[in-house]
């Protein structure tokens, strides 16, 4: 029995802020001051405050320490462990409150929202099977194999509501439906959708680093669900710390007997195996995830068939991601009616959203559904840093679109952001502020979709390389009005005929801002101006004759030498000469050069 | 299609024997190309010419499909990369200052072009995008480390440094 627990985020945004180190340091500290035996010190997966970290929780106080580093190790130990008085330096404390607020769980970050998916996440080890049981693990998949009939389970997903995680929201029951047929008698397959690429996205990565067994467990449920016996994890090489855990935790449930042959002594067996993405980011699209997992060119292929008929290997296949399956588990043992009394009246119970960009919480939340933008930005969030004002939030990735400051009470579900051109896409929520120009956002989207088009259809590899030469000439200042015509036509006819999602949500981006946002790519065609002050080609560099104090340090500093003036006298800055570097800006002491 | 690469193939027989034995306990698997792929880019660093051809007759899988595979993926590397990686500065502020001369004269004294590794495994030679240095311009990197307002006249020295 240990008197205290010091929980030390591992996950990907900590490990690299040094929580191995931390880590090792702490058993070092422990050993000398012989407290090994009353202290224990857990590796635990993503605590969410990523802005934070890395972050460190004792308990039986739940006492949180933020930005803890290797130095700071010894002192908690001789002060808090030891002798018991908190490091008050290193307590988290609250931005948006005055006051100190030493637990967690306490903080605006965490009282709004509702951890289901994430319920593990940070609190046990992940390379623990022991612990994961300890939190009522596996016992969703006894309660299925031993009491429940396979329609059964899939009525309690149905009843539930639950829709996919991925992204297109399509009803999970409905799903499993489609593909139970013929139980017993056809090869079928489960596969889960770790391959997360959407840039600022990490719901996966953390799920998967903070409680890999929950996805195993749910995989199984659907297995026997739908009467396959074979699961398929495809997650991103791109992520090692959650591809060992789960590698680790597939070992454990084997040898547990959890995985494998005969679970439970019911005669239902069912086992899973990795397999690993190589970088391309059209592999999360789900006809090419599976052409992938065959050892294929990861290219989508039409629906009809769809996977429920002729999936993986020819063969009938479910595919969710993995945020959905960490729900299941929960809804098996809580009841179709508990997660349905959470959300609105079409998208039922939370999601989990990455919060990233202008923002002062960046990190991991997850929320009921319904929550407005409102909440999650001021409260949840934190605000938007130095006080500058939001302009809008992107969801959905390079699938998704802008919500704009007029939408900021919406509530967040499937539904109301289709309605208001984005979608929610797997959860990434970057904040933008007036500093972000619009034109120059959709740009960086298409020029990622660019890159990341498998290239099998015309409308998408043809196409969005068009959309992103029109943007990248408007981001010049070298576009005409006809050209946001051509941008428009040229967006509906991508989403009409490409192949796959990926090609078909490319142009959304580009339509949800020139909705909201057109105003700017006026500015940059009529007036060649970027009212952000982001496109190099459209801004000028000025030295103010006030402030100028001649020292010619910006002149000296300037790649292309083109400032010119005498010592002691107001500079000049040649327009024809300047690459809108920078330069002069940074190295200035007076602060007289300025852009506009 | 046998690619011209610039660094001869120096594979080990131990090499041979590991990648060999990868196969022979995977081959049988469904899907299991890609994952033999990744272990013989873990064994050999890169999938040159030779080792698509090992995994093509041991399989029996054609090699056009091995190398559209191969090619498919980012995460797959057909040339191997240098014990030094140099990546040259090619964004605007650097090639107004002379980047471009400065990429042309690395390719003349190691005898490669941009993406290649010379001969001896030593130096591979990449041409990339603004690093945000612009104000020490022109730039290039040798495994990360920056060296600044560079002169064509200069290079042979730095590559000393590393013999």
């Amino acid at each position: 029995m240990y008197r205290a627990h010091v929980l030390v985020c591992g996950g990907t945004g900590c490990n690299s802020g040094g929580s191995k180190e931390i880590i090792q340091k702490l058993k070092e500290e422990l050993k000398q001051h012989d407290l090994q035996n009353e202290i224990s010190v857990v590796e635990t997966g993503c605590h969410g405050l990523c802005a934070q970290g890395p972050i460190m929780v004792v308990y039986p106080d739940a006492v949180s320490y933020a930005k803890v580093t290797v130095n700071d190790v010894a002192e908690i130990v001789e002060e808090h462990l030891l002798k018991g008085r908190v490091v008050d330096r290193l307590v988290y404390v609250e931005q948006t409150l005055d006051s100190k607020v030493t637990s967690l769980n306490d903080t605006a970050f965490y009282r709004k929202q509702k951890r289901v998916a994430l319920r593990n996440c940070g609190v046990i080890n992940p390379d623990s099977i022991d612990e994961y049981i300890g939190t009522d693990g596996y016992e969703a998949l006894g309660k299925v194999l031993t009491e429940m009939t396979p329609d059964e389970v899939i009525q309690i997903i149905l009843d539930s509501g639950l829709r996919g995680r991925g992204g297109a929201g399509f009803p999970t029951g409905l799903k499993w439906r489609f593909a139970s047929g013929n139980r017993g008698n056809v090869q079928k397959y489960v596969c889960c959708n770790a391959d997360e690429g959407d840039p600022g996205a990490f719901m996966d990565r953390s799920v998967l680093e903070g409680d890999p067994h929950v996805v195993l467990e749910a995989m199984a449920i659907a297995g026997y669900a739908i009467g396959a016996n074979q699961g398929y994890i495809y997650v991103r090489a791109e992520y090692p710390i959650a591809v060992e855990r789960l590698r680790n935790a597939i070992a454990q449930a084997r040898e547990y007997g959890l995985l494998g042959k005969d679970i439970f002594g019911t005669g239902f067996d069912f086992d899973i195996d990795l397999r690993l993405g190589a970088g391309a980011f059209v592999c999360g699209e789900e006809t090419a995830l599976m052409t992938s997992i065959e050892g294929n060119r990861g290219e989508p292929r039409p629906r009809p068939p769809f996977p429920a008929v002729k999936g993986l290997f020819e063969s009938p296949t479910i595919l969710n991601n993995v945020e959905t399956y960490a729900n299941i588990p929960r809804i098996i043992l809580n009841g179709a009616e508990w997660f349905a009394s959470m959300g609105t009246e079409k998208s039922k119970g939370t999601k989990v959203f990455a919060l990233g960009g202008k923002i002062n919480n960046t990190g991991l939340v997850e929320i009921p559904m319904g929550t407005t933008l409102r909440t999650v930005i001021d409260e949840i969030g934190g605000g938007i840093p130095n006080g500058k004002k939001f302009k809008a939030a992107q969801t959905g990735g390079p699938s998704g679109g802008c919500i704009p400051a007029e939408h900021f009470d919406i509530p967040i579900d499937y539904d109301n952001l289709i309605s208001i051109g984005s979608m929610m896409g797997s959860g990434g929520l970057i904040v933008m502020d007036e500093d972000n120009c619009m034109v120059d956002i959709a740009k960086f989207f298409l020029e990622f979709t660019v890159d990341e088009s498998c290239g099998k259809c015309t409308p998408c590899r043809v196409g969005t390389k068009r959309m992103y030469e029109i943007l990248d000439k408007i981001t010049k200042g070298q576009g005409t009005m006809e050209d946001i015509d051509k941008l428009e036509e040229l967006a509906y006819y991508i989403k009409e005929n490409a192949l796959c999602g990926l090609g078909q949500t490319a142009p959304n981006p580009v339509l949800s801002t020139l909705r909201y946002f057109k105003d700017e790519y006026i500015a940059h065609v009529k007036d060649k101006k970027c009212p952000a002050g982001v496109c190099k080609e459209l801004l000028q560099f000025i030295i103010d004759p006030e402030k100028c104090k001649g020292c010619t340090k910006c002149a000296r500093n300037c790649p292309t030498g083109a400032i010119s003036g005498k010592v002691k006298e107001v500079h000049t800055i040649d327009p024809n000469k300047c690459i809108k570097c920078g330069a002069c800006i940074d190295n200035c002491s007076f602060n007289a050069i300025y852009k506009k | 299609m046998e690619k011209k690469t610039t660094v001869p193939f120096e594979g080990t027989q131990e090499q041979e024997m590991q990648l060999r034995q990868v196969i022979a306990e995977m081959k049988d698997e469904k899907g299991a190309l890609m994952p033999i792929m990744q272990k013989a880019q873990d064994i050999y660093g890169y999938l040159p010419y030779e080792v698509q051809k090992i995994i093509s007759d041991e399989m029996g899988v054609p090699m056009e499909k091995i190398y559209g595979v191969a090619t498919f993926y980012s995460m797959f590397n057909l040339e191997p990369k240098g014990k030094y990686q140099i990546s040259v500065c090619l964004g605007t502020a650097c090639y107004v200052k002379g980047s471009g001369l400065i990429f042309d004269k690395l390719k003349e004294l190691l005898g490669i072009d941009n993406g290649q590794c010379t001969p001896d495994g030593k130096f591979s030679l990449d041409a990339c995008r603004c690093v945000g240095a612009c104000g020490l311009a022109p730039v290039m990197m040798i495994n990360g480390e920056v060296y600044g307002k560079v002169n064509v006249n200069d290079l042979e020295l730095i590559l000393a440094k590393y013999e």
